[in-house]
């Protein structure tokens, strides 16, 4: 027997009762074994500068906006970013490079844990990097560890400017889910949020960052 | 066959009559008759479908391996129906070992019963929730409010639905048959301090909503969400929303719990590169969602602290004994088969009487709930609520034959209820079926000709992808009427008379 956790006053046989009839159903309605076919795309590659374009171009498609730039202008770019949004008070994950933020003239705030969560909406914009991006559908992925921050840092606050280096963006969803480490609390981004509720007219920025801002970093 | 087994199998339990969302109080015929005199729901919805449709053509065309993925996908369902009690049971190991409590319900009302626990141990008096259809399924939002917890609803169309004390009636759109003048009306009088100036401009009326449910986001110490997905490789289970309030529901609050249907999960973590293209593409017709929220258990300093998954059967094990219906299990929720189904579009969702609408809901209602559970039982009609014009099984992207399960369920109501006549039609039916090839060719040829047929019923081209098949395959001779004419003919009244056992024409039209 295995141990099972259970809440207070439940009794392990609603687990039994409803495994078993799983199993009996499977028994009343025996199914041939079925061989997964994967023979869709995967392990796709592209030059590096189609690679960007694509990313580009569907980043764009998704009301994203987009700077590229080389390593060496980082905090040149980021601090424009900032700049053009009228960002001056703005949160960095704990394990950011510090030197992203060089040219920034406003404050810098590193989060952490202790920070209570709603208190991020005082902040103006969000700087992170990314996990990996995924460039035919223009997704970043990010995976909560320093660079990126928890969860709430990208997603209470108005703007975020997130930084994506070519060694991670992939071609394809495959490509890309591959590059995951599973257990991570992991946000997949497309675009700001949008809403189409209302008679099917797309709004933008519903509850997540109103403005993302996407930094290509091309050499890096 | 498990090890475990022992003795005679026994047939599991619909879910309990009375209980949850799966059944309306009028058969499909008389609540569509109702419906079908609301202009406004036919304006928006056609509007609504025919937008989607267009978008999703125009996106799974993009992907050269399409066909691929669907083929993939529907597989990897498959597999994991047959693999179920494995699965569960490793889903369940992982979310434990990550710091996730897994509890069981048998049905909706256990799952009530377990959720209003867990939020009372919390001391919360609200919750917030994520769009989720498993729990408007088992009613969870009334007996919260019966058990004095307030739920907030926090998906746009979802508030929209609550604050007007509504009902949704599309899968991804479920307020599509409200317009933008009445969500302000709703917005109005039923949001505390909303600047009584608030137009109807939709960027506006979703402003208002964002500052009202800003504030709950940031107070509220439990959220209640569905799952898309749960890996039983990892334990980790996926959330796909497109406005944010997933991933503050998700990450905000000190508790969350998850109800999850048990045919939700998935083998391996991989299996999500064939469902993300899959998905996305199908629903809003978009390449990716804007926002997909993954998480393991409990993360130390990052979102929820105590997360709880609760796994619902709920009918389900009833449907999965069904070797034609368990497909329907396969479901990933897209609503592909609502936008293109000649039925809905004219319909709406809600004469379906259940949570689940259209095609989709056709056949995966009276299989989790029955159809013979009461005198007169109105599932005993959703078999009919359909042409069987075949757009659905086209438009699946895990390849749902659902016109068959139709044709196998309304042959399961004609033996349940023991209509003769109907049994001599079914016969022949059957007897078609048994024949692929010539079925295909029927259903090919009557679907070509009704889906492209336009409002006047005149057939100019055909557009891609039929263009290569009609190339190469003899056409029948399209009907003559387009689906608007065929329901409103005594032919297609009768159809969906036949669903009516009291009726005594109760013979298949066709
Ligand atoms: S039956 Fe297929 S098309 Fe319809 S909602 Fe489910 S997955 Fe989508």
């Amino acid at each position: 027997m295995t141990e099972h956790a259970h809440g207070a006053g439940e009794s392990a046989s609603a687990r039994e009762t409803v495994l078993g009839r799983v199993r009996d159903a499977l028994a009343l309605a025996e199914a041939p074994r079925v061989e997964v076919p994967r023979d869709y795309r995967t392990g796709r590659t592209l030059p590096d500068d189609d690679l960007v374009g694509l990313l580009t171009d569907r980043l764009l498609d998704y009301k994203a906006e987009v700077r590229t730039c080389t390593a060496d202008r980082t905090a040149e770019t980021v601090a424009e970013a900032l700049r053009a949004h009228g960002a001056r008070r703005v949160g960095v994950p704990p394990g950011l490079d510090p030197g992203w933020l060089a040219d920034f003239d406003g404050e810098v705030e590193a989060d952490s844990a202790e920070v209570p969560a709603p208190r991020l909406g005082e902040l103006d914009g969000v700087v992170t990097a990314s996990a990996v991006a995924c460039a035919e559908t223009g997704t970043l992925f990010l995976d909560g560890t320093p660079r990126q921050g928890r969860r709430a840092l990208t997603l209470v606050p108005d703007l975020h400017v997130c930084v994506v280096d070519r060694s991670t963006v992939e071609v394809g969803v495959p490509e890309a889910v591959a590059r995951l480490v599973p257990e991570r609390p992991t946000t997949l981004i497309s675009g700001p949020s949008a809403t189409s509720d209302i008679e099917l007219e797309r709004v933008e920025g519903v509850h997540g960052p109103r403005t993302l801002v996407v930094l290509i970093r091309t050499d890096v | 066959m498990s090890s475990t087994f022992l003795g005679m199998p026994a047939a599991p339990p619909r879910s309990p009559y009375g209980t949850g969302n799966l059944r309306g109080e009028q058969k499909f015929p008389e609540a569509a008759h109702g419906e079908l005199r609301n202009e406004q729901l036919r304006r928006n919805l056609g509007k609504a479908t025919h937008t989607i449709r267009a978008k999703r053509l125009a996106v799974t065309g993009e992907l050269p391996d399409w066909e691929r993925l669907r083929d993939a996908g529907s597989a990897i369902k498959t597999d994991t129906m047959n693999r179920l009690p494995e699965l569960l049971e490793e889903l369940e190991r992982r979310v434990t070992e990550r710091g996730g409590t897994v509890h069981w319900a048998r049905d909706g009302a256990e799952a009530n019963e377990i959720v209003t626990r867990l939020v009372k141990a919390t001391g919360s008096e609200e919750v917030i929730k994520v769009k989720s259809m498993a729990t408007q399924e088992i009613g969870l939002n009334e007996h919260l409010e019966a058990e004095g917890i307030r739920p907030h609803e926090t998906d746009l169309a979802e508030l929209i639905v609550q604050l007007a004390h509504d009902r949704p009636s599309h899968i991804l759109v479920p307020a599509i048959h409200r317009n933008r003048d009445e969500i302000r009306r709703i917005f109005l009088k039923e949001i505390p301090g909303v600047d009584p100036r608030l137009d109807s401009v939709p960027a506006h009326l979703a402003a208002a909503a964002r500052a009202y449910l800003r504030e709950k986001f940031m107070t509220t110490k439990v959220a209640l969400s569905g799952a898309n997905f749960g890996i039983a490789e990892t334990g980790t289970l996926s959330v796909v929303e497109s406005e944010g309030n997933g991933r503050m529901c998700l990450t905000m609050p000190e508790t969350l719990i998850s109800v999850m249907g048990i045919e939700k999960v998935l083998p391996r973590f991989a299996d999500l590169e064939v469902f993300l293209q899959l998905l996305p593409r199908s629903s809003t017709g978009e390449r990716m969602n804007p926002y997909t929220s993954m998480w393991t258990g409990v993360t130390p300093g990052d979102g929820p602290q105590e997360f709880h998954l609760v796994l619902l059967d709920n009918g389900r094990t009833a449907a999965l004994a069904d070797k034609v219906g368990r497909e329907a299990l396969n479901c990933i929720r897209c609503s592909a088969c609502l936008n293109v189904c000649p039925v809905y579009e004219r319909t709406g969702g809600h004469s379906y009487g259940s949570t689940y609408p259209g095609p989709i809901g056709a056949v995966l209602t009276p299989q989790l709930a029955g159809m013979h559970a009461a005198k007169d039982d109105p599932n005993s009609s959703l078999p009919y609520a359909s042409s069987l014009c075949g757009a659905c099984f086209d438009a699946c992207p895990v390849k749902i034959d659902i016109p068959s399960l139709l044709v196998e369920l309304r042959h399961q109501n004609t033996e349940e209820s023991g209509a003769t006549a109907e049994k001599t039609a079914m016969k022949a039916a059957a007897s078609l079926m048994k024949r692929p090839k010539l079925y295909t060719k029927a259903q090919k040829a009557s679907r070509a000709g009704r889906l492209l047929a336009g409002k006047d019923g005149k057939l100019s081209h055909l557009p891609p992808p039929f263009n290569g098949w009609s190339a190469t395959r003899d056409v029948s001779e399209p009907p003559k009427q387009t689906f608007r004419e065929w329901f409103a003919s005594q032919e297609g009244q009768a159809e969906l008379r036949a669903a009516a056992p009291q009726d005594d024409e109760g013979e298949e039209s066709r």
